[in-house]
C-alpha cells in the first residue's frame, strides 16, 4: 500500500520543528530515519496530516563526553552507534547490541532517537538505554527535561514523550573500570526480531556484584527490568549456586505473553538460558 | 509545506529536478519519473532488499524512505553502479556461479554485496551471509550467491596484494 498523502515540511532546528507541530493541530508525525514509520504510514497505521522531516537538524546531531555522561544525539544513526569510539568505550551496550539492530540498509538509516522515541518493546536500544540507567533529552514548548529510563518506558509504544515533543539526546552514565557487561539474544535468524533479548550491567568490587541492572526484551509491553533476579545477585559471588537462584527469579519478574510460535513458558526458559549465559560471561571477565 | 513539492537530486550523476507528491516513495520516484526500473519493488516494507540504493553513499532500502526526504542527496541506482562497471566483477561472477535465476533479487543483492566489498578485508562466507540477511531470494537457495561474492572478495584481494607487490618491486 502507498501512505495517505500528507504535507512535508523540513525544519532546521528544534524549534522550528515544535512549532510546524503546534501549527498542523498535532496532526503530525515527526520523521528521523523513517526504518519503522514509513511501512507504518504504507500500511495506514498512522496516516498524518503533516510529516515532519526532523533528519537535518543540527543540534540532533553529535556525540560527546559531558562530565561522567555520553551524550548522543538522538539523529545518529545505528551504523554510526556501531562504529562510534566514543560510545564503544563509554556506552558499550548500545555497541555490543548494534550488530542486532535489523540489517545493514536499516542500520545505515535508522536513528538512535527513532528506535527510543518509538519504544518497540522487542527493540534492542530502548532496552539498553534502560540496561545502562541512561537518562533521555525531551524538548517541548515549555523547555527541556531530562527524563530517567526508569520512568520512561510507560506503556506499549507508550513513554514519556508527550505529543509535539522531541526526544533530542541520550545521555548515558559511562562505564566504569569496576563495571562489567553483557548483551545476547536469541533470534530465529539474523536481523529477525529476538525471541528474547537481554543487556546486563554489573558493577563489581573484586568478584562481588555492588549493584546490577538486567533488562529483558521481547518479554512484554515494555523494555522490563528483571528487579528480582536483581535483588538475588547483589552482594553475592556470582557461583553457580547464586545464578541458578536468580534464573528462577525470573518468573518473578518476566509475565510475557502467549503468541502464536512462542508459548509464555517457553519465552521465560530462554530468558533464563539467556540469563544464565550472560552471568557467566560477567564471571568470566572479572 | 504542500503535499507537491520540488525534489532536486543527483542520481547517477545527473542532476535531477522534478515535482512529485510528499508521499512518494523514493522506489516509486526512480521508476516512475525516472524510468530507472533496475531498482526493483517486492515487499515494500524494507523486508526484501530488492529496492536497495545508494544515497549519500550508503545503502538504503528507497522503499522506506519518501523522495522528498532524499532531496538534496547524491542517489546512485544499480544502472549507475552497472554503466560506471564499479560491480562489473560481481556481475561476471553472479553470471559464472548461476547466482540468479529469475533476477528479481539481483539488483538489490549486487547492492548489498557491493557495500560489503568496498569495506577492508575478506569476509567470511558467515559475514557473507550476515550481510546477505536483509536480501530475500526465492530461488537460489543463497549458496550460489554466498559463492560468487565470495570469488570476488578473494580477487579483490589478490589484485590488492598483486598491485602492493608491483610497487614494491617497482
Amino acid at each position: 500500500m502507498k501512505a495517505r498523502a500528507f504535507s512535508y515540511a523540513r525544519p532546521n532546528t528544534i524549534a522550528e520543528a515544535l512549532d510546524l507541530f503546534a501549527a498542523a493541530d498535532e496532526d503530525a508525525t515527526y520523521i528521523a530515519g523513517g526504518q519503522s514509520l514509513v511501512p507504518t504510514l504504507a500500511l495506514r497505521l498512522q496516516a498524518p496530516q503533516t510529516l515532519i522531516d526532523i533528519a537535518h537538524i543540527s543540534e540532533l546531531r553529535g556525540i560527546a563526553l559531558d562530565g561522567g555522561w555520553l551524550r548522543i544525539g538522538a539523529l545518529t544513526r545505528h551504523c554510526e552507534t556501531l562504529a562510534d569510539p566514543l560510545i564503544a568505550q563509554h556506552a558499550p551496550l548500545f555497541h555490543d547490541a548494534a550488530p542486532y539492530v535489523a540489517h545493514p540498509a536499516i542500520r545505515n538509516k535508522g536513528t538512535l532517537g527513532g528506535s527510543i522515541a518509538l519504544a518497540d518493546p522487542a527493540s534492542e536500544f530502548p532496552a539498553m538505554a534502560l540496561a545502562m540507567g541512561a537518562e533521555l533529552e525531551i524538548v517541548g514548548r515549555d523547555g527541556a527535561r531530562r527524563v530517567p529510563a526508569d520512568d520512561y518506558f510507560i506503556d506499549l509504544f507508550q513513554t514519556a514523550i508527550e505529543p509535539g515533543e522531541l526526544l533530542t539526546a541520550i545521555h548515558v552514565p559511562i562505564v566504569r573500570p569496576t563495571h562489567r557487561w553483557a548483551f545476547d539474544e536469541l533470534a530465529r535468524r539474523r536481523g529477525d526480531y529476538a525471541i528474547v533479548g537481554c543487556g546486563i550491567l554489573a558493577d563489581m568490587q573484586s568478584t562481588r556484584i555492588e549493584d546490577i541492572r538486567i533488562v529483558f526484551f521481547g518479554v512484554g509491553n515494555t523494555p522490563v527490568r528483571a528487579t528480582t533476579a536483581e535483588q538475588c545477585l547483589i552482594g553475592k559471588q556470582l557461583d553457580q549456586a547464586v545464578v541458578h537462584v536468580t534464573q528462577a527469579a525470573l518468573a518473578d519478574d518476566l509475565a510475557p505473553p502467549d503468541d502464536e510460535h512462542t508459548p509464555a513458558a517457553m519465552r521465560v526458559h530462554l530468558a533464563r538460558v539467556l540469563l544464565g549465559r550472560l552471568l557467566g560471561r560477567i564471571a568470566g571477565a572479572t | 509545506m504542500s503535499e507537491q513539492i520540488t525534489i532536486h537530486l543527483t542520481v547517477n550523476g545527473e542532476d535531477v529536478s522534478q515535482n512529485a507528491p510528499a508521499r512518494e516513495t523514493l522506489a516509486d520516484f526512480l521508476r516512475t519519473r525516472l524510468q530507472l526500473t533496475g531498482t526493483h519493488m517486492g515487499c515494500e516494507m524494507g523486508v526484501c532488499g530488492a529496492c536497495l540504493v545508494l544515497v549519500d553513499g550508503r545503502v538504503v532500502h528507497s522503499c522506506l524512505m519518501f523522495a522528498a526526504q532524499a532531496s538534496g542527496s547524491v542517489v546512485e541506482t544499480i544502472e549507475g553502479l552497472s554503466e560506471r562497471a564499479a560491480i562489473a566483477d560481481i556481475q561476471e561472477a553472479f553470471h559464472q556461479r548461476n547466482a540468479l535465476q529469475c533476477g528479481f533479487c539481483t539488483p538489490g543483492m549486487l547492492m548489498t554485496a557491493q557495500a560489503l566489498l568496498s569495506q577492508p578485508g575478506v569476509p567470511s562466507r558467515d559475514e557473507i551471509r550476515d550481510a546477505l540477511s536483509g536480501n530475500y531470494c526465492r530461488c537460489t537457495g543463497y549458496e550460489a550467491i554466498v559463492d560468487a561474492i565470495e570469488s570476488v572478495a578473494r580477487a579483490r584481494a589478490a589484485t590488492a596484494n598483486g598491485r602492493q607487490v608491483e610497487e614494491v618491486a617497482g
